[in-house]
């Protein structure tokens, strides 16, 4: 029954679905609408889920003073103050000038646009080891990438007035037409993987769990 | 029509004009749920500034529902439609003038579709494919085999895992960013359900950071049960999955920390990425972990060529399952996709000879926008 029951419930919301995109009756799209509104209910309740993960894990660590057990700390400190003002806050906890968006402002912006701005020095680092010719696929990428980089800059059109033309055709053919093609295959893709979910076929998801 | 005519009369307060008046058309909004009438109209030579969008139902005089630019030349209205109710409409400018106003509309009525023709496109495709994956599931019970190219990422998952096992080290897998909604979270989580199989018979760490309570519950669920599946529901533990954060950088910061501590031998990275991908991938290469990445992202594929040993791209992503779990069925679903890819192939090919020769029926006909 443990695996049974995922799989019909699994079914059924997958054909409803499937048949609501196709039918805008009211009597199919108010169910259609109904299921949408049961997922938001259902995440809810698994943030109490991931939160109860989120800290048993860690007060866990915290207690057997694991490696780098102070960090816990300062993680389980810091969501329970922000949860704390959040909570003090009530629903206009996302107002300017209250406590969670000065919190949010201050420290997890700051924090998340220093993260970002890493990805400037990986994609340095990537784009090293990406343009060392060793192959010729890796010398059509390189001179792909030399035109376009050229061609997008003000100083291209100085060295040569085809560069930015070239720069756009290769955009516009090639990489479209590759880029088109992932996407026909990857749309396939999804496609057969919600009917292998529909038909009952996929199960890999719905094991016995643990029984 | 002769009491309506009298009460367009009374309310706005006309005479019987001679000044040559527009046609204006109205009917129902095609492919909806109802509740909606669409109005269109030639305008005339010198539009005025607004047009009053006046509005009358069997017995009831005419009364004002919209105003709207006098530069346009349709509107739908969907104020306080009621589905069966005939209504007829006419434009009456602002400022108001008698050579201007439209003719009144024949009766319209809303009603709610079955079916949406503008999908048709979609429906047929969609129906010759199931037609196409319940016939090769069909062949494979029957116990038909197909040879299908070997995916090198693919193979390389379980030697990653394997490798991971000699090095006495643990396998780090990331099902991307999105939350469980996402078609590519569902098919990481199935994924994850073969990885989880494998770790569970190597007796290999697995740890599942994910970026969502819901993808953690699923992912949770998915691990217990791959565990549970070979037989080793003891070598499971609760920490195998772990919830994160449902912010973006956050989520990286975390995930980096955690191969920077402990150096998994294995990166797993099969989901739906975006500005993480190389932020992920580059920490995962500097650690000298092998790296396996999947997404149908198709912006973010260069990034895991670059930085990653082995990439599945779209298609190769979704099959993933079917292949590590060689179920026949599930192969007969990709033998299904296959079959498709060609029709389309043809049907793309014979729309560009088409359109080359001027037919765009066949071009038209798949367009979906």
């Amino acid at each position: 029954m443990k695996r049974e029951v995922p799989l019909i419930i699994s079914m059924a919301a997958g054909i409803f679905v499937l048949i609501g995109f196709f039918v805008p009756h009211p009597l199919v799209r108010t169910g259609y609408d109904k299921i949408q509104q049961w997922v938001i209910v259902v995440v809810a309740f698994t943030y109490v889920l991931g939160m109860a993960n989120l800290m048993k894990l860690n007060l866990d660590q915290i207690q057997r003073r694991a490696k780098d057990w102070p960090y816990k700390i300062a993680l389980v400190v810091a969501c329970l103050a922000t949860m704390a003002v959040g909570f003090q806050n009530g629903s206009h906890y996302l107002d300017d000038g209250t406590g969670f968006t000065w919190i949010y402002n201050t420290f997890y912006s700051a924090m998340s646009s220093t993260m970002f701005s890493l990805l400037a020095f990986f994609i340095a680092s990537a784009a090293f080891r990406a343009f060392r010719v060793r192959t010729v696929e890796a010398l059509l990428l390189a001179i792909a990438a030399f035109i376009l980089m050229l061609g997008r800059v003000p100083i291209g059109s100085l060295i040569h007035p085809v560069l930015p033309q070239a720069a756009d055709w290769l955009m516009e053919v090639p990489q479209n037409a590759a880029k088109r093609g992932i996407l026909m295959g990857a749309a396939l893709g999804v496609m057969a993987t919600g009917f292998r979910i529909i038909l009952g076929i996929e199960r890999t998801y719905g094991s016995e769990g643990g029984s | 029509m002769k009491s309506a005519a009298w009460v367009l009369v009374l309310t706005l307060g006309l005479l019987p004009s001679l000044a040559p008046a527009f046609p204006l058309v109205a009917k129902d909004t095609p492919n909806d749920g109802g509740a909606r009438i669409s109005l269109s109209w030639t305008p005339p030579p010198k539009p005025p500034a607004e047009w009053i969008v006046y509005r009358a139902e069997p017995g009831k005089p005419f009364a004002p529902v919209d105003t709207v630019s006098g530069e346009l030349t349709a509107f739908t209205d969907d104020h306080a439609v009621r589905n069966g109710t005939p209504y007829q409409y006419r434009l009456i400018p602002l400022p108001d003038d008698a050579a201007l106003r439209s003719d009144v509309s024949s009766a319209a009525t809303a009603q709610a579709s079955w079916f949406d023709t503008g999908k048709l496109n979609v429906f047929i495709v969609t129906a010759i494919f199931l037609a196409l994956v319940l016939y090769y599931i069909r062949q494979a019970e029957r116990g038909k085999a197909w040879n299908f190219r070997p995916i090198a990422g693919l193979t390389a998952i379980e030697e990653a895992i394997g490798r991971s096992t000699e090095m006495g080290k643990g396998v780090l897998y990331i099902p991307g960013v999105q939350d469980i909604d996402d078609i590519q979270t569902i098919a990481s989580m199935i994924i994850l359900g073969n990885v989880a199989r494998m770790t569970a018979k190597y007796d290999t760490p697995l740890n599942v950071p994910t970026p969502s309570p819901a993808v953690y519950t699923v992912a949770d669920e998915v691990v217990k049960g791959g565990y549970s599946d070979v037989g080793r529901v003891d070598a499971y533990r609760s920490d195998m999955v772990r919830y994160i954060t449902t912010e973006q950088f956050a989520y990286v910061a975390a995930v980096n920390g955690i191969m920077l501590r402990e150096r998994p031998a294995a990166n797993l990275l099969l989901g739906a990425f975006f500005a993480e991908s190389l932020l992920l991938a580059e920490t995962g290469h500097e650690i000298g972990a092998i790296q396996i990445a999947g997404t149908a992202n198709v912006h973010q594929l260069p990034f895991f060529v670059v930085a990653c040993d082995y990439t599945l791209i779209g298609e190769e992503y979704y099959a993933a399952s079917a292949y590590l779990s060689k179920d026949a069925r599930l192969l007969g679903s990709l033998k299904a996709s296959d079959t498709i890819k060609i029709f389309l192939v043809i049907t793309i090919a014979l729309g560009c000879l088409l359109l080359t020769i001027g037919q765009r029926g066949l071009a038209e006909f798949f367009a979906t926008q």
